[in-house]
């Protein structure tokens, strides 16, 4: 059939495939399958989450603090990555026992480059906690992503998470974003 | 009702080590704390690394208030509260930068740098030119400076902060010297964490007075090697082959307290950084100059410990925690953390990196704390459970006026290993000021 544009298409193909393993993750995330997260993640993957200042709109420059250099929620490796793994299943995890119910919500996916070895990936999202009876907490925020294209499929190097927080208004971030 | 009615309910009694559960929960004993406890204590505000230029601000606060801390066109610190004289409106909301003046966005009334009332709209054709301006500047606190840590205090009754810290002041000297006992002094690592604890402010300062017996709390943490030691452990020291005898420093007038370890002569300190080979060789050198300084006494390592009512240090992993009240309920806490300023790089860099993955409420081994407290809060509400007190007294009675070493008690009492001395002499204070004892 005539009139495919070709080059569309693939470029379609390669937003379904980030979408794809964006909503995966969202899932195992919320399924607890963590080891199974963890294989998402390339090996010297940069897992960063900066604080947030008040900041005057005109001059905005420290806004967010630094990666490799400030302070920050978080701003790790994959060593880090495991070892919450690890504490999440010894079962003496008090945070984390019983277990939290999440809900990752992703949206807003926007593939900005798609032309190198790594994708730009940019998606917003929710982040709902419920725990024990009634706890509920509510995290918003966007992450700008750098995924790896591999032979075995997507892997994330990169992903740099920016809340809509100032004060924190959750005890703790004992889950993945 | 009066809310210290201490013949309805004893709240703090230091005799049987018993703390009643109302001094957490109560709504009308937490507006006193307001009034009997942060408007008369001497309050960590700031560290002078983050104004260090005339002009320069930063955001703070003073129990539930909130001040800004500002270096003044000619050098001198001051704490104001961050509200206007004129009707109430924060006179700056940006969280820290740079400033001439502070220019209230509600109707303009403009604050110099000194706090001073500069300019008033329509001074002549709406106050007549009768306005004082030189009575309506920023409300100002008192401000003190101790070896680049900054405090204030709107009490102006309160004796000075090398008074009021007394005996307990070696800690805070102590916590902001460099480690290597020489040039230099400690840097706040850019950006202040702040989050939302939902228990009573005192759970967080309590613990880090001397809770020494909350190991469990830790269990899951404590099977990683998440410290610099690459050992089984959350602190780096958990990997010295040595056991100290801890030790715990009560001081019983000031509420004021200190937790260390006391080593044996000899002991490996550095396997507590054996994994990475930047901080095993700054902390040769680091504990050459101290053991040059301190001689004996080097072989006390302090861990911590909380200044009354809401400040709390860790030494190991160099931070402080404020443990700001928001209502009976919760808790805003604030975690500054600092390197030596004269450290490498990479020195830096491993430091940052081990406060933020033990620390906070994205460290692994304070999100339990959390947890713990925040229920511990939660199941202590209730009418029946009001009606029993908490249960401090370990330890009771086996304080000793001198530790094992003449020079281990600082000028406080000391008891080894786990107690709840300190946290005794935290409510004992905590009752003295409220008119509880």
């Amino acid at each position: 059939m005539s009139g495919v544009d070709n080059a569309a298409v693939a470029r379609l193909l390669r937003v379904r495939e980030a979408e794809e393993f964006l909503y995966r993750e969202a899932g195992l995330l919320d399924r607890r399958e963590f080891t199974a997260w963890l294989d998402l993640l390339a090996d010297d993957v940069r897992y960063f989450m900066p604080l947030r200042r008040n900041v005057p709109s005109l001059a905005p420059g420290e806004e967010w603090t630094r990666e490799g250099q400030d302070i920050a929620w978080f701003d790790e490796g994959k060593d880090v990555l495991a070892m919450r793994v690890t504490q999440l299943h010894t079962g003496v995890h008090w945070a984390e026992e019983p277990p939290s119910r999440t809900c990752h919500l992703v949206s807003n996916v926007l593939l900005v480059d798609d032309h190198g070895p790594e994708w730009e990936v940019h998606s917003h999202f929710v982040f709902y906690r419920s725990r024990m009876e009634r706890e509920t907490d509510l995290l918003a925020g966007r992450r700008e992503d750098r995924l790896r294209v591999t032979q075995n499929g997507l892997r994330l190097a990169h992903r740099r998470i920016l809340i809509d927080h100032n004060v924190l208004p959750i005890k703790n971030l004992t889950n993945f974003f | 009702m009066d809310p210290i009615d201490l013949k309805a309910r004893p709240l703090v009694d230091p005799q049987r080590g018993l703390v009643s559960r109302e001094i957490f929960v109560d709504a009308q004993l937490y507006a006193a704390e307001q009034e009997r406890i942060f408007a008369t204590q001497w309050l960590f505000v700031g560290h002078v690394s983050q104004v260090r230029r005339p002009g320069d601000f930063v955001v703070s606060r003073m129990g539930e208030e909130p001040v800004l801390l500002v270096r003044d066109v000619d050098g001198a610190l001051h704490v104001f509260l961050n509200s206007c004289r004129h009707r109430g409106m924060q006179v700056c909301r940006y969280d820290q930068g740079n400033a001439t003046e502070f220019a209230c966005p509600y109707h303009g009334w403009t604050f110099d740098t000194k706090g001073r009332l500069a300019a008033v709209p329509a001074l002549r054709e709406g106050y007549f030119s009768e306005l004082e301006l030189a009575r309506w500047g920023l409300v100002e606190a008192r401000v003190a400076e101790l070896k680049g840590s900054i405090w204030a205090c709107w009490d102006a009754a309160t004796p000075g902060l090398d008074e009021w810290l007394g005996d307990a002041r070696v800690w805070i000297e102590e916590f902001f010297g460099v480690p290597d006992a020489g040039a230099g002094e400690l840097e706040l690592i850019a950006g202040v964490q702040k989050w939302t604890l939902p228990c009573n402010w005192k759970f967080g300062a309590e613990n880090f007075s001397g809770d020494n017996y909350h190991n469990v709390s830790h269990a899951s943490v404590d099977q990683l090697a998440l410290s610099p030691s690459g050992k089984a452990g959350r602190h780096q020291y958990d990997a010295i082959p040595q056991k100290p005898a801890l030790q715990n420093i009560a001081y019983a007038t000031t509420g004021h307290s200190g937790r260390g370890a006391l080593y044996p002569p000899g002991f490996d300190f550095l396997s507590a950084y054996a994994a990475v080979p930047q901080l095993h060789a700054y902390y040769q050198r680091a504990y050459a100059a101290r053991e040059a300084q301190l001689g004996e006494q080097a072989r006390f390592v302090p861990h911590g410990g909380t200044i009354f009512p809401n400040m709390s240090f860790s030494n190991g992993r160099t931070s402080i925690a404020l443990w700001h009240p928001a209502g009976p309920e919760s808790c805003e806490v604030w975690r500054y953390y600092f390197v030596p300023q004269h450290a490498p790089a990479a020195v830096k860099d491993h430091l940052r990196r081990y406060v933020i993955r033990y620390q906070g409420p994205s460290g692994l081994t304070e999100e339990d704390d959390m947890e713990n407290w925040n229920l511990a809060h939660r199941a202590s509400r209730g009418t029946i459970a009001r009606r029993h007190p908490y249960h401090l007294a370990m330890g009771l009675g086996h304080e000793m006026a001198a530790g094992r070493e003449p020079w281990i008690a600082r000028g406080g009492t000391v008891m080894e290993g786990v107690s709840e001395q300190n946290q005794r002499g935290y409510y004992r204070r905590w009752a003295e000021l409220m008119g509880a004892l």
